[in-house]
């Protein structure tokens, strides 16, 4: 088994859990949607961050997006045209919690096992084809499953395009380093 | 009367309630069909299974349609508060819920006031929603696994999504992520963790370890971890303590899944299919 880290050295030092005072964070109805924002954002090369919410805003199952404040305005604006404006825009004034930044590929020969988080895939190396989905608790994990197996990874529907809870995000990262090893 | 409350994933999918039943490879509820493949629909069948095979009534279900935007989660939560008040249930499992903390709050006041509280069993989103909430010590039985289990240990994370690297999910460290769960008040009454060893643990420590047989397929399957938490929910309602159940339904559930000789590619199905006998063997033989 082998533990790797999910982002490069360079992200990894950007996501340093430091209160800065010339970042702010948007919060969404719902995760779906900061998955939604999270990628017009990038797509329009602004500098994002998906993080977790501090506590006082925490309901259970959330994501924020941490975004440099000094371009609220422009950022608000292209949300706002793309009909997904944020709920709330605040200044983060505490260190905001990290996503796991850990996950683990597990050879079980034919097969190999990608766990990110709490959510694993596993694929069948020879054809690609994503055999099952396991771990989580949210509710769109067997719904994510019902989507993805017996789908191949090239053809598969992307948990980041229908999934909608943070057990999605997870399954994102897992089907991203799938991806990334089955292509070697 | 077991109760099973979770969700299916479908967004038509109305909120259901009633007797639990298996035909075939579906659970029947409120003359509805719902395909068994992994999530609540593998904790409900498992936990059929196993209260057929003690000779005990059927499980009741609640079930709501939730494909991970929380509505069909909002509506059972609602449904369940009010229907609670007037029920007799001996035992209750929580399991794939969307986490929100405040309905979680609301529904806890409701079991609270309940003429006798039933065993609380919670396991997957539920499960979540009880340790943000701070309310972990509400419950008999948590059943997570090790990723789970780092989440209970790490008292600031609101979702394993954002449990701290230096908690790592390490097999060798189940004892002092217990400890640290515990010590935070993030636990319930007993831990059944899942793993590569199965354990029991309580405030104290670990209580009981199962780690045999081992079918390392059983890992990348969607709906072992499922498949346990509905055997240890049936055993615990037959009246079993919740020491010797969570022991059984270690073994038990290992053995189905010896039987039903997995691959990494297999569904839960076939495991459940062994679990009659896989429990037969483990009560009649003691094995």
């Amino acid at each position: 088994m082998s533990v790797l880290k999910f982002f490069n050295g360079k992200r990894k030092e950007a996501a340093d859990n430091k209160a800065d005072a010339d970042r702010g964070i948007m919060v969404f109805e719902s995760t779906s949607e900061v998955i939604q924002a999270e990628n017009s954002l990038k797509r329009e090369g602004w500098e994002v961050r998906v993080m977790g919410p501090p506590p006082e805003i925490q309901t259970g199952c959330d994501l924020v997006i941490e975004f440099p404040l000094i371009e609220e305005l422009n950022i608000l604006r292209m949300l706002e045209k793309e009909g997904n404006p944020p709920l709330e825009v605040v200044p983060v004034t505490n260190p905001l919690l990290s996503p796991v930044d850990l996950f683990h590929v597990k050879d079980f020969g034919e097969y190999l096992m990608v766990r990110a988080a709490n959510m694993k895939l596993t694929v069948e190396k020879s054809t690609g084809n994503i055999v099952n989905v396991s771990g989580g608790g949210c509710p769109d994990v067997p719904y994510l499953a019902c989507k993805m197996v017996g789908q191949t990874l090239a053809d598969a529907p992307s948990p980041r395009e229908i999934g909608h809870t943070l057990c999605g995000y997870a399954l994102q990262l897992a089907f991203e380093e799938a991806q990334r090893q089955c292509s070697r | 009367m077991l109760s099973i409350a979770g969700t299916v994933p479908s967004e038509e999918f109305p909120v259901v309630c009633g007797e639990i039943t298996l035909s075939g490879d579906t659970v029947r509820i409120d003359g509805r069909s719902v395909a068994v493949n992994r999530g609540t629909t593998a904790l409900m069948a498992a936990s059929i299974a196993t209260a057929e095979a003690l000779g005990l009534p059927a499980p009741f279900g609640f079930l709501a349609g939730d494909i991970g935007l929380g509505k069909g989660s909002r509506k059972l939560y609602k449904y369940l508060t009010d229907y609670l008040p007037d029920s007799s249930f001996r035992t209750l499992t929580f399991h794939y819920l969307q986490p929100i903390v405040h309905w979680h709050e609301r529904l806890q006041e409701t079991l609270q006031k309940m003429n006798e509280t039933p065993t609380l069993i919670a396991d997957a989103g539920f499960m979540y929603a009880a340790k943000m909430s701070g309310q972990s010590s509400l419950y008999d039985l948590f059943t997570p696994d090790l990723g789970e289990l780092a989440f209970l240990a790490d008292e600031k994370a609101p979702h394993p999504f954002y449990t701290r690297g230096f908690i790592l999910h390490d097999e060798n460290r189940v004892p002092d992520l217990i400890e640290r769960a515990y010590a935070h008040n993030n636990a319930a009454r007993f831990l059944l963790v899942k793993g590569r060893q199965d354990c029991l643990a309580d405030r104290h420590g670990i209580l009981e370890q199962v780690d045999s047989p081992v079918e390392e397929a059983l890992e990348a399957m969607g709906g072992t971890g499922d498949t346990l938490t509905g055997i240890v929910s049936a055993l615990i309602n037959s009246g079993m303590a919740i020491e010797r159940a969570t022991v059984v339904a270690m073994k038990t559930n290992r053995l189905a899944g010896q039987y039903a000789q997995p691959t990494p590619a297999t569904q839960i199905m076939e495991v459940i299919r062994y679990i009659p006998q896989a429990l037969s063997a483990v009560l009649e033989k003691g094995i």
